[in-house]
């Protein structure tokens, strides 16, 4: 790992909700053209590195740099603004806003110039956000949510690309969809994707390296083949409800 | 390393001189009218035309200097001792905070006594301590107390339930006319109006309560606001029975159990064989409210430990979870409702009794703001809380009117009363950035299993009507 | 179809003609289905089936447009659930739910949330507060029992230990454990779970699953369950009803339902399991099936399982000329999606769209024998109707130059290795026998193939 080629590097980052300490000494990074995965049970602290590198909460010891660029105590928004597109936690969606609307919100970094095609592209990937174009995000299933989160951050053609567990609640066709389709993306345009998964054999399957997370500290990094072929990983996240 | 330092360094005071010039530039587009310029009468009568730019520089040079400060130096420090702040295991609450509660209760109980003896070694003598005590009794302690009660009333609604009413001075009105008019007209006393005055009161509130409570958030506040209006105009203009703005007058005043407190033979004084002195009325009406805050606080507490206690905190956090569980909402909003109503009823029965006068413009729509201001800034569902909110607002307030000797300072014309929104607001301001939950925003929970842990502001919420 | 749900003493919700309209929007049309007493209902089907829909229907968040849903307790009481409010469902007709986005009182601690979910008990007890607000004994004890109960859920769910943190607080798989316990507490006869697996990992679901086992085989719960996590749904649930577009597709034993090729075709795709048992048959035995088989491969072969699963194709394998078309000839996304949950829709236009960088016929040629440069009057056969083919494998088929019934049928056995090469599938196209599916397909496809859906022209 060279630290200057990569695009997106945490370094011995901590973070705290009030006195609890929720991420210690994380250290990740994520190359141009990369597709990066972290694994690990629920409340490991994998959300809250996301939203770490967004700022909120703001990181209380370490570094984060982007593009060379050290992003640690920048506000939010200019985090955004340097193509960093999240689609978060819960969604998160406008929920008075129509579907159209939201998609607009997530361009709105952009001219109008690229709103068409990358509309089109987003509804090519989830068709069923094209048949609701008119209705409100709020009234969506929740699957359909995700999609339109996915597709919103989609729209701000972002570098970097966090996603925080992208499967969450939709069918398993549309999940394969959506990893062939971040797969795609990050084949023809060279995005970076990072993203946070409890599927985490699907996640694992479509990543070229990974993480795994336990009680904020990263435990385990290499290849996604070498994660998944790990004993340790394949009894902790990949087996157990699977026959 | 140390290069990008210097240069963050740099770029920071770069940073802060710009910002300082854009506040200063603000300052001066902002005040350049209103500070600048100022229009007197001469003594023809005419207007004259009076510029003020030295004071204008004033305003401009603090503000232009003030966020250079800020930006150059107070943030990078706040930052740097963010940064430094050790990761501290949870700390035990000091055994000051701990006790905090009793020791307040004791200063409560014993505070008219405190004053008197502190005054008497002052002045020397006893009835120069009495004397001298009313104004602390009676401005200070029973003017705070009706405040912490209001607010312990209206944190039933608000602080649990989590609906925003903003008319809460209507009940308040409606205690007060109650016990004036059915003690003027019919000469009941006061024991038996103020339970009276509660239920009126509470049965106003499930009034209002039935076609509102259908609406949220911003909608319900601006209906209770309404209401409050309403009951406002109401007392204006139903002059046949209220008198309208002229109010009532000549209430009777409370008693201790039949014993009056007149200058009279039969009077309270004369009984015990006291010298006279109107202090021993203040006194039991500082026990009197005392007692009527305390029993809104206990109802308050043994409440929360009740299933209709944790449905109105429940009904805070999600009110569709509510339903889920089987949860009648309608029902449980109108109940703390009528709770929060009748609590204000209560208080407003003793300020006509104290007052011996009431008027609408005791009812305004101001006194909703200030009360539903101190639950707030206490900490929504925190008693402790909202009683030191109480008492450094309305304390606060009551001792501008102390501070004679800033007229020294800025003359004859300055009264420091009339600052009393600006500080108001101020103070709000402050706590808000220094302690967005109030001052006690974390939540005590109402049942534990093994250890009583408090809830931190960060999971609660305020409800959304 | 109503008569067919009525009057069955064993149903304990009994949906019949459920429609439920939005303005325009038809969500639910004419669903008929019910639910048995003591087993697990799974409702599953794709995004925006109309699923949660139906849920808030049953448990009154919705008053539906048309339809009844009948709810028969253990006592024989009888409710239209349709008439009631919201609350007085869970009260009196005692059908409990969860949410899809989890909805805990956050700033409650856990036990004071499964305290909360006792609320209408406490009420009568604490003589609707009076009583209690003077502390009568029978509240005391009944506020005691209440905790003994929540202690006793908290045990099930393994957070006793954390019964005085705010639910907030809790990890994620926590809080879903906390909001099924919580819906317990209100002693329901048939609890609803939408979603309870969603961000769950592997090993959570599989605790979930014996929990809500647990809960059907003690409490004598019947469960009724959205859920697109087929382990859980495939694992516990005794019945399991498909939806699409708010119409049911599909109804019977999760085994049947998972070989309907219309639920194939519109929901599941081809499964993960099938690969995981790939790579575990793989490791199993070593490289050496892939370097037996290698004489079969095409380099464009050996580039799809380098691509899918580096740890087992040496690089050394490949020949230093491959190139990795395969890659490029998965092209766009765009398309691909289209045609899987519209199945209808895409019918006309032809799948080779995404198929055309095929360079030459030759190299596949050396792979399936009789691969086709494109499908025999620019239309290819509908192959997911093969049981076993989802439409990810159609797709590599025909990109691999097979379109119709007829190739298939004829595959020899080379072709068959080569073919499970490419679609990562080890001895299934014997076993399911999808020779005898295509020559029976290709029979048959004389006509007009049947319609995979029952949805569109």
């Amino acid at each position: 790992m060279s630290e200057k080629q990569a695009l997106l590097s945490v370094e011995n980052v901590e973070t705290y909700y009030g006195n609890i300490r929720a991420l210690s000494g994380v250290t990740v990074h994520a190359d141009p053209g990369e597709i990066v995965a972290l694994i690990g049970a629920n409340g490991a602290g994998k959300s809250t590195l996301m939203m770490t590198i967004f700022g909120m909460p703001r990181a209380r010891t370490g570094r984060i740099v982007f593009d060379g660029k050290d992003i640690t105590q920048l506000p939010t928004h200019e985090i955004a603004r340097l193509r960093i597109a999240q689609s978060p936690e819960g969604r998160r969606i406008f929920p008075r806003m129509t579907v159209q609307e939201n998609l607009q919100m997530g361009a709105s970094l952009d001219k109008l110039e690229f709103f068409d095609e990358d509309s089109r592209m987003v509804f090519d990937l989830f068709p069923r956000l094209k048949e609701r174009i008119n209705q409100r995000g709020g009234t969506l299933s929740g699957g359909e949510q995700q999609m339109l989160a996915i597709g919103r951050a989609l729209m701000a053609r972002p570098r970097l690309l966090l996603l925080d567990e992208p499967s969450l609640g939709l069918a398993p066709l549309i999940i394969k969809h959506i990893f062939e389709a971040i797969k795609e993306l990050n084949k023809n345009t060279g995005l970076t994707v990072f993203l946070v998964e409890q599927n985490a054999f699907g996640a694992l399957k479509l990543a070229d390296r990974g993480y795994v997370m336990v009680n904020g500290i990263v435990t385990m990094s290499g290849s996604s083949a070498d994660l998944l072929a790990n004993p340790e990983v394949r009894a902790a996240y990949l087996e157990g409800g699977r026959h | 390393m140390a290069d990008t330092q210097k240069t963050g360094r740099e770029s920071v005071f770069a940073k802060a001189v710009k910002e300082g010039l854009l506040a200063a530039a603000l300052a001066l587009g902002l005040f350049s009218l209103i500070v600048g310029f100022r229009t007197d009468q001469n003594i023809r009568n005419e207007l004259v035309l009076n510029q003020r730019w030295g004071l204008l520089a004033i305003f401009v040079l603090v503000a232009g200097v003030g966020r250079f400060l800020l930006t150059a130096y107070i943030t990078p420090w706040n930052v740097a001792r963010n940064k430094n702040k050790r990761a501290a295991v949870e700390r035990e609450q000091s055994t000051f905070r701990k006790s905090f509660p009793k020791i307040g209760l004791g200063l409560l109980l014993t505070y008219p006594f405190l004053v008197i003896l502190i005054l008497t070694a002052y002045n020397g003598s006893i009835m120069g301590g009495l004397q001298g005590s009313l104004k602390y009794v009676d401005n200070f302690g029973i003017q705070i107390l009706i405040y912490v009660m209001l607010a312990w009333g209206l944190n039933i609604v608000v602080g649990l339930a989590g609906l925003l009413d903003l008319g809460y001075v209507a009940f308040y009105a409606v205690g007060a006319y109650s016990y004036a008019l059915l003690s003027t007209h019919f000469g009941l006393s006061f024991w038996l109006l103020l339970p009276m005055a509660g239920i009126f009161a509470a049965l106003w509130g499930i009034m209002l309560g039935f076609p509102v409570l259908r609406l949220r958030g911003d909608y319900l506040a601006i209906v209770t606001l309404a209401f409050g209006e309403i009951i406002r105009l109401v007392l204006i203009n139903w002059t046949v029975v209220t008198k309208g703005t002229f109010g009532i007058s000549g209430i009777a005043k409370a008693t201790l159990f039949g014993i009056p407190f007149t200058p009279g033979p039969t009077g309270f004084a004369a009984l015990l064989g006291l010298p006279n002195s109107g202090v021993y009325y203040k006194i039991f009406l500082y026990y009197l409210i005392l007692f009527l805050a305390l029993l809104t606080a206990w109802v308050t507490i043994r409440l929360r430990r009740m299933p209709i206690g944790r449905a109105w905190e429940a009904l805070r956090e999600d009110e569709i979870a509510c339903r889920s569980l089987g949860i009648n909402t309608t029902t449980t909003k109108l109940t703390a409702f009528a709770t929060g109503a009748m609590f204000g009823g209560f208080a407003g029965s003793f300020f006509a009794a104290r007052q011996g006068f009431v008027s609408p413009e005791s009812f305004v729509f101001l006194e909703s703001a200030i009360i539903l201001a101190i639950v707030v800034l206490g900490g929504m569902g925190s008693l402790v809380g909202i009683a030191i909110a109480a008492a450094v607002m309305i304390g606060g307030t009551e001792l501008l009117r102390e501070l004679e000797f800033l007229k020294r300072i800025f003359g004859n014309d300055f009264t420091p009363e009339l600052y009393r929104m600006l500080l108001f607001g101020l103070a709000m301001i402050v706590v808000m950035v220094w302690k967005p939950r109030g001052f006690v925003g974390n939540r005590e929970p109402s049942a534990f299993l093994h250890k009583r842990k408090m809830v931190s502001s960060e999971f609660t919420k305020e409800g959304h009507g | 179809m109503v008569s067919e749900v009525h009057n069955n003493p064993a149903a304990i919700l009994r949906v019949e003609r459920l429609s439920m309209k939005f303005g325009g929007l038809i969500a639910i049309n004419d669903l008929n289905f019910e639910a048995k007493r003591g087993a697990i209902t799974a409702l599953i089907g794709p995004n925006g089936a109309g699923k949660t829909t139906v849920f808030n229907c049953i448990t009154g968040f919705y008053k539906p447009t048309e339809g009844m849903l009948t709810m028969t307790r253990q006592n024989g009481e009888e409710y239209l659930l349709e008439r009631m409010a919201d609350f007085v469902i869970t009260k009196k007709a005692k059908v409990a739910r969860t949410f899809q986005n989890i909805r805990l009182f956050s700033g409650l601690t856990v036990l004071e949330n499964l305290l909360v979910a006792q609320h209408n008990p406490l009420m009568l007890s604490s003589g609707f507060t009076v009583l209690g607000l003077l502390g009568f004994p029978t509240y005391k004890k009944a506020a005691a029992d209440a905790i003994e109960k929540a202690r006793f859920w908290l045990e099930k769910i393994n957070l006793v230990d954390r019964a005085d943190d705010p639910a907030g607080d809790l990890p994620y798989g926590a809080q879903r454990r906390l909001e099924i316990a919580r819906a317990m507490c209100t002693d329901p006869e048939l609890l609803c779970l939408d979603e309870p697996a969603a961000g769950l990992n592997a090993r959570e679901s599989a605790e979930l699953n014996k929990l809500l086992l647990d809960i059907r085989d003690e409490t004598g719960t019947s469960i009724l369950l959205i859920e697109h996590d087929m382990s859980v749904v495939m694992e516990i649930s005794d019945h399991v009803v498909v939806l699409e577009y708010g119409t049911k597709i599909s109804d019977g034993t999760p085994e049947s339902v998972k070989n309907d090729p219309k639920v194939i075709a519109a929901y599941l795709g081809v499964e993960d399991e099938e690969v995981v048992e790939l790579i575990e048959q793989a490791e199993a035995a070593g490289v050496d099936d892939i370097t037996a088989a290698v004489d079969l491969l095409s380099t464009e072969a050996l580039h799809e399982i380098e691509e899918a699963h580096p740890e087992m194709a040496p690089t050394a394998l490949i020949p230093a000329t491959g190139t990795p078309k395969a890659k490029r000839a998965r092209t766009a996304v765009a398309g691909a999606p289209a045609a899987k949950t519209a199945p209808g829709k895409s019918r006309g236009a032809p799948t080779p769209a995404r198929t055309p960088v095929k360079p030459t016929g030759a190299t596949k040629a050396g792979v399936i024998s009789n691969a086709l440069p494109e499908p025999r009057g620019g239309k290819a056969d509908k192959l997911i109707l093969i049981q076993g083919i989802g439409p990810v494998n159609e797709r590599k088929l025909n990109e691999h130059g097979i379109f119709h019934f007829d190739q298939i049928a004829a595959w020899k056995k080379a072709d068959i290795i080569a073919a499970e090469i490419y679609l990562d599938f080890d001895g299934r196209i014997a076993r399911e026998d999808w020779i005898g599916q295509a020559k029976r397909l290709a029979r048959e496809g004389r006509t007009p193939a049947p319609r995979k859906t029952g949805g569109a022209k």
